[in-house]
């Protein structure tokens, strides 16, 4: 009998409630001390296409799905055998493959599947009679006459049925779905607790229930943990670095961030203001950073092709901000909405004309969402540019367990400040254009003055400084009026095509990324997670980290030595140590989630090193743990990396 | 500034000595005076001001305010003066833009500006023409006509800007006249003491580029009996002010006479067209959000945010 070691799938049209019920399993086994890591596959689409939710739950950290499921609940018979027979190309053929041996199968008996029929003699199936045990439920308050209105309960009812299986406490999963239904809701809650306690007495009933080979017992660790969502994760961070103003325009899967955002706005005194699109979002943003504030935004691909002439215009202004986070989804152009790809490496890099400063950081796990979302804002007014976190589906919707969250670099830097008190003075070191220093009561400024730069006695906003950084002045400021401007400028912000400081500004602004370089915190830029001395080193970002090291807790079991690069800041690029690594490493395979090795190529162009072995997923669904395991173990015995991974086999 | 000693500042005090590169004769003289004027009338402190722009000859225009500038992108200038006017309600926000740049590629952002009747004024130069690129048709150009620089006639129409300011929720919209700052300054006057999205619609001369509609033409040199081609709505009786803001059939009436006025070719009407007193954006957020109601966002101090709570609903 295997303990606390299980996946519970659970798959239905959309709009069936298939989330509430897998986050509440997810949340009575969290509570309970397990590890969960649980994640949706859905269709861009409100309501009828498929959709499924994989819970799997662990006494072990957790950190990446498995191929296989051990107990199924169907609430339609698509879920069973996929939607090859009736859609021209199919998205799956059914999860009844995609379940271990002796695994349980839970399934609407009013569907009238045939489990002979299944091809899986293997299987223990269970049919229950989902509309009946609600009718059942209802007919307890005298509301019986109404099961159809109450339908969306049949999520309920499969869960029920599962705990039977598993043997969880039921009392457990009661607490929380009660917690689901607060206040006037709390007579439907009761309601739902009835149809799957009935579920649950159905089940147990039933012949061989009891000798179902998986079940779940409560955990012995303390109730610590957090069970959070990525978006969740990376609002919070927002609200804890002290983002007062954020900016969006509905897009998959990004607003999730900015509606949690929404319902904080009375009591963090947080302004999100919904645009009208995103090159709106981008530059209100721009709009509201400029005006001393900390601002934010979040969008994916789509939006982000639209917000790119503003981080430009954020970068040549030297805006403190905005931070965006970017949930990359599948591309290009509309591409699958809904769906995972790491597709938006190169994009975030190069968004917009010319050369221009901005950092772009792609963190690993939550955890590291939390931390980099954090930095951003810090980063944002101390080297005064766009932050660009790279996010993604996965991140965003993966529902998991962390420990308590910790901020590694928890200060807030506002970086350097003009108070009013005090004129900035102008560095020499500038230009030997003294005519376009003057100051902004000078004789003019585009190139016509001639100022004697010692007397300049006035805030400038692009004074030249020793690390290129001056000092902001907050606009309202005595004394600290300026000017900001998308064309080239002078230290008073007016415009120049003046040669020499042309030269001098983009040096100065360009001059900052050496800065960030130098003080980002080394394990914020890079890590190589194992051994020092290994075989084979895995290159990668984002979020197939957790993926990759459980894949490494198989392969090191089986006695293959392999490690892993994770890269996370990725401009600028911490090249050197990249490159020390990489030549030191006696077999590198990248491993993507798109289809050209975006990192590959970064890491080439940065370090000259080419890596020519690359496994590359880009059917929009995230690596199992067992593709990741099975990639690298071919790749390390000595196969060529495979090009393609993908779900349909 | 000293509140015992207080200074009168002088209209010197709203220009910045930068050397000005508009073409001689240029109607952006004009607007700039009428803002500076109103600017003075207001007494506004130079350092509470905010003056955003979008991209092109009235672009440049905030370098030559002594004031916050913001010279920012092509059709963008409402949303970053947005994100601006909602982080800091303490300034007083202008923005400027051609008539390219707001009805045109920014038209988008000036149908959002107007229905969220955010506090600031929105004065647009309205030329006809896309002067910095030398002369190609604008938004407002009608079929039909042709500039100097244009090799054809223009092929689409123009767009009325009162008529579209009306459809999109200004609450102040009016119009008026490059080369008459003083009667242009008293409606910048009006547009920033109003409390809401405020529109000017300048007219204005390119002296350079079109040949069309030039002081003379708006003089009315060419007609038989010279006469100016504008008239004052005010001077004729038009009173576009809302005065029972509770009363819909008065409001649907206003907003038809503005529409029915913008249509006006010969002669123009200038004045006010639209106004109303509505809640803005900023009393909505302020109900939403009761801190922002007492000081700006800028102000808060959000620096020492407890998530414990938010942590704790994902025990």
């Amino acid at each position: 009998m295997q303990k606390n070691r299980l996946t519970w799938m659970i798959g239905g049209p959309q709009g069936s409630g298939i989330n509430a019920s897998a986050e509440v399993f997810a949340k009575a086994c969290s509570r309970a001390g397990l590890r969960v890591y649980a994640n949706i596959e859905y269709h861009s689409n409100i309501m009828g296409k498929h959709s499924f939710y994989r819970v799997r739950v662990d006494d072990d950290d957790v950190r990446s799905y498995k191929d296989k499921a051990d107990i199924l609940v169907a609430l339609d018979q698509e879920t069973l055998t996929g939607d090859g027979d009736h859609r021209r190309w199919a998205t799956h053929y059914g999860h009844l493959a995609e379940i271990n041996e002796g695994g349980g199968v839970i399934f609407d008996a009013e569907i009238g599947f045939d489990p002979k029929a299944s091809g899986r003699p293997d299987l223990r199936f269970y049919p229950v009679p989902f509309m009946e045990i609600i009718k059942k439920a209802l007919e307890e308050v005298g509301k019986g006459d109404q099961a159809r209105r109450y339908e969306v309960m049949k999520n309920t009812v499969g869960l029920g049925a599962s705990l039977a299986l598993c043997d969880y406490p039921f009392d457990l999963v009661a607490e929380v779905i009660r917690s689901q239904f607060k206040g006037k809701r709390s007579e439907v809650g009761e309601l739902n607790v009835r149809a799957a306690k009935l579920a649950f007495e159905h089940v147990r009933e039933t012949g061989d229930a009891k000798e179902f080979p998986y079940t779940l017992k409560p955990g012995r660790e303390p109730k610590a943990r957090i069970l959070a969502k990525g978006y969740e994760i990376h609002a919070i961070a927002k609200l804890k670095a002290g983002c007062a103003f954020q900016t969006y325009y509905p897009i998959s899967p990004a607003t999730d961030e900015s509606v949690f955002l929404e319902r904080q706005q009375r009591d963090y005194k947080l302004l999100v203001v919904q645009c009208e699109d995103e090159i709106s979002s981008i530059n209100m943003a721009v709009g509201a950073a400029h005006m001393g504030v900390r601002a934010s935004t979040a969008t994916s691909g789509p939006g982000f092709a639209l917000m790119v002439e503003g981080i430009g215009f954020a970068s040549i202004t030297e805006c403190p901000g905005p931070v965006l986070v970017m949930y990359q989804r599948g591309g290009p152009s509309t591409g699958m909405p809904t769906r995972q790809e790491q597709g938006d490496l190169q994009f975030a890099l190069h968004p917009a004309q010319g050369d221009f400063p901005h950092i772009v950081i792609a963190p690993g796990d939550l955890r590291e969402c939390y931390q980099d979302t954090f930095s951003a804002f810090n980063w944002a007014e101390r080297y005064q540019m766009p932050i660009i976190v790279l996010s993604d589906k996965k991140l965003a919707s993966v529902y998991t367990t962390i420990d308590k969250l910790e901020l590694k670099w928890d200060q807030i830097d506002r970086g350097e400040m003009f108070t009013g008190s005090e004129w900035t003075a102008v560095d020499a070191k500038g230009p030997n254009d003294a005519g376009s220093q003057t100051g902004h009561n000078g004789k003019g400024g585009n190139g016509h003055g001639d100022m004697d730069l010692a007397n300049v006695k006035e805030y400038l906003r692009y004074a030249f400084t020793k690390d290129g950084v001056s000092p902001r002045s907050r606009p309202g400021t005595v004394g600290g009026r300026h000017w900001v401007t998308s064309d080239e400028h002078d230290p008073d912000g007016h415009i120049t095509e003046g040669v020499e400081m042309r030269v001098a500004m983009m040096e100065k602004r360009m001059g900052k990324l050496r800065l960030a370089q130098k003080a980002i915190p080394q394990e914020q830029q890079y890590f190589l997670h194992g051994p020092k001395d290994a075989d084979l080193t895995v290159v990668a970002w984002g979020s197939t980290k957790g993926t990759i090291l459980d894949a490494l807790k198989t392969l090191d079991a089986q006695g293959k030595k392999v490690n892993f690069l994770q890269c996370r800041l990725m401009k600028p690029f911490p090249a050197d140590a990249v490159a020390a690594i990489l030549r030191a490493a006696k077999r590198i395979v990248s491993v993507e989630e798109n289809y050209s090795g975006q990192l590959a190529q970064l890491v080439q162009e940065q370090t000259g090193v080419m890596i020519s072995e690359r496994i590359n997923k880009f059917d929009g669904r995230p690596f199992s743990e067992d593709e990741m395991t099975n990639a690298l173990a071919k790749v390390y015995d000595g196969a060529k990396a495979e090009a393609v991974v993908t779900h349909v086999r | 500034m000293s509140v015992d000693a207080p200074v009168k500042l002088t209209l010197k005090d709203y220009k910045s000595d930068l050397h000005n590169d508009w073409c001689p004769g240029c109607g952006d003289f004009g607007i700039l005076t009428g803002i500076q004027m109103a600017l003075q009338q207001m007494q506004i402190d130079p350092d509470k001001l905010a003056v955003f722009s979008g991209i092109g000859c009235s672009g440049k225009t905030p370098h030559y305010i002594n004031g916050y500038g913001f010279h920012t992108l092509h059709g963008r200038v409402l949303t970053v003066a947005t994100g601006g006017r909602l982080a800091n309600t303490g300034l007083t926000v202008l923005a400027l833009g051609g008539d390219g740049d707001g009805y045109g590629i920014g038209a988008g952002y000036f149908v959002g500006a107007g229905r969220r009747n955010l506090d600031f004024a929105y004065i647009v130069h309205n030329n006809n023409v896309y002067g910095l690129t030398k002369g190609q048709a604008s938004p407002t150009l009608s079929k039909g006509k042709k500039t100097k620089s244009m090799p054809e006639q223009a092929i689409q129409d123009g767009i009325n800007p009162v008529a579209m300011a009306v459809a999109s929720g200004y609450t102040f919209i009016a119009r008026a006249y490059a080369l008459e700052p003083k009667y242009l300054a008293s409606i910048i006057v009006k547009a920033v003491e109003h409390k809401g999205s405020a529109l000017v619609d300048v007219l204005q001369t390119c002296p350079t580029y079109n040949d069309l509609y030039t002081k003379e033409w708006y003089e009315g040199a060419d007609l038989p009996e010279k006469r100016s081609r504008l008239y004052k709505l005010e001077e004729k009786g038009y009173d576009g002010k809302v005065q029972d803001v509770t009363d819909a059939q008065e409001i649907v009436a206003k907003k038809a006479a503005a529409v029915a006025r913008s249509y006006e070719t010969d002669p123009i009407p200038i004045g006010i067209y639209y106004q109303i007193e509505l809640p803005t954006y900023e009393d909505a957020v302020g109900q939403r959000i009761p801190a922002l109601a007492e000081k700006p966002l800028v102000e808060q101090d959000v620096f020492h945010r407890d998530v414990t709570p938010l942590l704790e609903a994902m025990r």
